[in-house]
């Protein structure tokens, strides 16, 4: 297994965000983890990134419980803005190459070029479009084993969704890389899918194969996701 | 050209039908080469996984052939292509039938129906150049 969460929870004041939640995620697949705002995706994505812990449970990526050792093979694409808005988009990424190992900055060019991002406008002035795009180059200029994608594309206009999708499925190593991605449009992200997970109140209520799911339900994953919402 | 996938079926199984149909339109020659799974993923925007899933069937159904290093292949059997042609025709009848079978049409309505099939499927065939 490449990632590996067991029994994780999470208070808050006031509120249990994960309330024992378990799964293992093989090496070179496409997981989704869907659920309605609330549901505890984010919360989840922050622990896998190692940017905040659990109260309780363990998680872990290639072996090895997260931390400072996983966030080196770890693309974290949160769903806000985590660049500096003050920078221009290229110093952004030369300051992110010292940090990621096997950083190509020719293979940031290609992206930046293909996803039309110009390298010397401050991040701050980037509309909600080109900041998806400049998270899908931080993704896929490094050989990140894990990429962790938190509502890639929400509120995103149709061409920069197909570009990006267009970016990723180029780009995915598959076989070698994972990628898990969440959301709650889940018609967004129908058929990007290998495999989902559907959480609700900080707990897993359902995963597997979209395709046996779609198979067993005689639905789509977005109506099991009404189903399960309803 | 972008496939129109229902998201109510498996994706895989829907994904495997268009390489047929297109084998059997002749877009995909006997013994041609396929797009690569990157390419057909980013095509269809299905992720690669499921598309090399597809080529894993396909070819374990002795449809497309492999060569290492070179990519997927329809398969050179022309017999093989047309035994699909016929299935898929017999699957678009069979669709055919049981909408038209549930509409309660009296025999003169059938009749038409029947003729209008007739003529159509023998235009069809005068066009034909497979």
């Amino acid at each position: 297994m490449l990632v590996q969460v067991n029994d994780i929870r999470k208070k808050y004041p006031g509120i249990w965000a994960l309330n024992g939640v378990s799964f293992g995620v093989e090496k070179g697949k496409v997981l989704g983890v869907l659920g309605e705002n609330g549901a505890g995706k984010s919360t989840l994505f922050r622990i896998l990134a190692s940017i905040t812990r659990p109260t309780n449970g363990t998680a872990t990526v290639m072996g090895k419980p997260v931390g400072y050792e996983t966030r080196k093979v770890t693309a974290f694409l949160p769903e806000v803005n985590p660049f500096y808005g003050w920078m221009r988009v290229m110093e952004q990424l030369e300051f992110l190459a010292e940090f990621y190992p096997g950083w190509d900055m020719d293979k940031s060019r290609e992206l930046m070029s293909f996803l039309s991002i110009e390298d010397n406008v401050k991040i701050g002035t980037l509309s909600k479009g080109q900041q998806a795009k400049l998270k899908i180059v931080f993704a896929f200029s490094w050989p990140a084993e894990l990429v962790l994608m938190d509502e890639p594309l929400g509120g995103i206009d149709p061409p920069a969704r197909n570009r990006i999708i267009n970016t990723l499925f180029g780009e995915f190593r598959f076989g070698e890389q994972t990628i898990i991605m969440s959301t709650h449009m889940v018609s967004e992200v129908e058929e990007l899918l290998e495999d989902v997970i559907y959480m609700k109140k900080g707990k897993i209520v359902l995963s597997g194969s979209a395709d046996k799911l779609r198979e067993e339900k005689g639905t789509s994953l977005v109506g099991i996701f009404e189903e399960i919402a309803g | 050209m972008k496939v129109k996938l229902d998201p109510t079926r498996p994706i895989y199984i829907q994904i495997m039908e268009e390489i047929k149909k297109r084998a059997v339109r002749g877009q995909y020659k006997s013994g041609e080469k396929l797009p690569s799974v990157r390419e057909l993923a980013r095509e269809t925007e299905v992720n690669p996984n499921t598309i090399a899933r597809v080529y894993m069937e396909l070819e374990r159904d002795g449809f497309i052939f492999t060569r290492r290093g070179q990519g997927s292949f329809v398969t050179e059997d022309t017999t093989r292509v047309a035994e699909e042609r016929i299935r898929l025709a017999d699957d678009a009848a069979e669709r055919f039938l049981r909408e038209i079978g549930g509409l309660n049409l009296n025999a003169d309505v059938r009749k038409k129906i029947i003729d209008r099939i007739g003529i159509e499927l023998s235009d069809n065939a005068e066009n034909e150049n497979i």
